[in-house]
């Protein structure tokens, strides 16, 4: 029995890389959701981010204009939620599912027509890719007993976009809590009818919302298929939106606890990759299936109220119609 | 979905029109895709040398879910295909409630195992324990540390079959070595989560593996990627995936879905059908690839043991044990 075993600072490491699609995909959400707009199409904006990412990396060569190209694929799916659910009042959860049908499609048909591989990218080579990074003295600092590991295995070496959502979590908080424009975004997801009493447009704000949405799920697809992967696969996202959703709930739409949630879900993916870790720690053996439901296990207990309450944005979900 | 299913109509008219001339033959392609570099792709190289040998022509559709299965085979049975061949073990209970229904139509699925075989019904199946065995006996030489990898798509007895196979090989040659085996999951997003399969992969190697053998579809693709970032060895599978990374694919375990749809509409309407066909290394049905990306990582050592084992398979002296014997393996544990 070694319980330290279970915190092995390679499952760590996987942690960080699955932890940071669902981290980015669920600040997405709650922007989304906390002007009032429900999106279940997070896994739909990854998708088609990851494949145009992928595909301008494979024929320009440059991971940057693959970026650009994934966040600009995931911006138009978001104006087409936004179109259908703020400006048509349709119902959001049936655009979200739309989206997702549309870019599992989408992707897979465009990549088929343009690269004949079969619905996938060419595999991206040298500067089509994020590589990792090594951050300043790690290699120096490696040998510093506890802290030199950590900070060389750990904290160095992810690629870029790792760094970027974690910087995301601070940013989504001071955004959100501490501006004008974050008060208005709150706002317009509890009561739209005050804001727009207060003579600010809530179609405006609404639309800021999605679009900083599609912005992150970009870099959410982005990450999956240039930095995780070299190249894109038909459905490559594999549920992770709606994962991320899950840990939407659980963190209580709130920047900080979202990095929680999704660290403890990446941590959950990452000890599953080990069965002989927990076996060695635990001294029983672990269904990794059991491992693998407990993001949505857990996501129920919350729902459920058995630990804390989890009120979703009061307007959430609801189109908004002025009085006449 | 709708969409789909117009799609799914517009096909099936299509077939209709053109099915009153001739019987032509149609494949399913399982949910993995026709272009996965793998499975279906054999499956589709191996209609394509049979149309571009005979100018025939075939009818072929991609799954898009689960719920379209049963429509497919129905679809493609009233149109008048025949034979209709599908590929996959998912398909073995559609076609077994399917065929019945249509007493002139020959149908055929690879992979796939029914309790009764109706009389209109071939199954096709391969030795993939011998094919792997041999790839595990070649991963045992090229190890250096002693320790390799297996890692599997969907948990489903046919993957255990082939890390059953893989880990006696790897035994026979170096009973002390670890295997270590992870599957991807248990549902079929398993098929297509390179990510996924790039972390098991990283997983295997922090537990020291060097050489990983990868049966997982376009999960496989994740697995071939990291094991050249990480610059250890890989094992391909179904079709040659030695070219993907070229030295350092190990090399990859074919498993002829291409003879098999190839042979199977060749023998067009005339097929005998009601059993079981088994195509194992005799057959070549299942074999080892060697090429030119290959042959500076395989060495004449490799070859000889390779050869000796695979004729030792074919002529009765050596016994691979099937995983589906006891629905357990003996050197493996999942």
């Amino acid at each position: 029995m070694n319980f330290f075993a279970l915190f092995d600072l390679s499952v760590l490491d996987t942690t960080v890389r699955l932890a940071t699609p669902l981290l980015l995909a669920c600040l997405a959400g709650l922007f989304s959701e906390r002007g009032g707009i429900f999106d279940i199409g997070l896994e739909g904006k990854m998708l088609a981010a990851a494949f145009f990412s992928a595909a301008l990396a494979a024929i320009t060569g440059s991971v940057w204009i693959g970026l650009l190209a994934g966040i600009g694929a995931s911006l138009v799916l978001s104006a087409v939620h936004g179109l259908a659910s703020i400006t048509f009042r349709g119902n959001q959860l049936i655009s979200g599912v739309a989206i997702n049908f549309l870019a599992a499609g989408l992707t897979v048909l465009i990549a088929q027509s343009w690269f004949q591989q079969g619905g996938r990218t060419p595999s991206l080579i040298g500067g089509g890719r994020f590589e990792p990074i090594t951050l300043p003295f790690a290699d120096a600092l490696s040998t510093v007993p506890v802290f030199g590991p950590i900070y060389a295995e750990l904290i160095s070496g992810h690629s870029i976009l790792v760094y970027v959502a974690l910087l995301c979590v601070p940013g989504t908080w001071y955004i959100l809590f501490r501006t004008r424009f974050g008060l208005r975004l709150r706002a317009v997801g509890e009561n739209p009818a005050a804001v727009d009493t207060a003579g600010v447009s809530v179609v405006g704000l609404r639309f800021a919302a999605v679009g900083i949405c599609g912005i992150l799920c970009g870099l959410a697809g982005a990450y999956l298929a240039t930095g995780l992967q070299a190249g894109f696969v038909k459905d490559m996202t594999a549920g992770r939106g709606f994962i991320a959703l899950a840990a939407l709930i659980f963190a209580k739409w709130r920047p900080w606890h979202a990095l929680w949630a999704t660290l403890l879900f990446g941590y959950l993916q990452a000890i599953a990759l080990r069965p002989d870790i927990i076996e060695g720690a635990l001294g029983f053996k672990v269904q990794v299936q059991l491992l693998d439901a407990l993001p949505y296990i857990l996501t129920v207990v919350i729902l459920a109220g058995f630990v804390g309450k989890a009120i979703p944005p009061r307007a959430g979900g609801e189109p908004y119609v002025k009085e006449r | 979905m709708t969409l789909m299913q117009k799609f799914l109509g517009a096909s099936a008219a299509l077939a209709l029109s053109a099915g009153a001339a001739l019987a032509e033959p149609a494949l399913i392609f399982d949910l993995g895709g026709k272009f996965d570099k793998s499975f279906n792709e054999a499956a589709f190289n191996g209609a394509k040398r049979w149309a571009d040998e005979t100018g025939g022509k075939f009818l072929e559709i991609e799954l898009q879910s689960e719920a379209q299965r049963e429509q497919a085979l129905r679809r493609f049975a009233e149109s008048g295909a025949n034979p209709v061949i599908t590929t996959g073990f998912a398909f073995a209970d559609p076609v077994s409630v399917v065929a019945p229904d249509y007493p002139d139509t020959k149908f055929v699925n690879i992979d796939g195992w029914m309790p009764e075989v109706p009389a209109n019904v071939q199954l096709i199946g391969f030795q993939e324990h011998q094919g792997s065995y041999l790839v595990g006996m070649m991963a045992a030489m090229a190890s250096e540390s002693g320790t390799v990898g297996f890692i599997g798509g969907m948990d489903i007895p046919l993957i255990r079959h082939f890390g059953c196979g893989f880990a006696q090989g790897v035994k026979a040659i170096n009973p002390d070595a670890t295997v270590i085996a992870n599957m991807t999951g248990t549902t079929p997003a398993a098929w297509n989560d390179p990510v996924k399969g790039s972390e098991l992969t990283k997983a295997q190697i922090s537990q020291g593996a060097d050489v990983i053998y990868a049966a997982a579809g376009g999960t496989g693709v994740g697995v071939l990627q990291t094991a050249a970032d990480e610059d250890i060895l890989s094992i391909g599978v179904d079709s040659n995936q030695n070219y993907l990374h070229s030295g350092k694919v190990l090399t990859s375990m074919l498993k002829r879905v291409d003879v098999a749809v190839y042979d199977s509409m060749k023998a067009g309407e005339g097929m005998e059908t009601g059993g079981f066909t088994t195509l194992g290394l005799a057959e070549e049905g299942v074999g080892v690839a060697l090429d030119e990306h290959n042959d500076a990582l395989v060495t004449d050592e490799m070859e000889a043991a390779v050869a000796e084992a695979r004729e030792k398979i074919i002529s009765g002296d050596l016994e691979v044990v099937a995983y589906y014997t006891n629905d357990s393996c003996p050197v493996l544990d999942f």
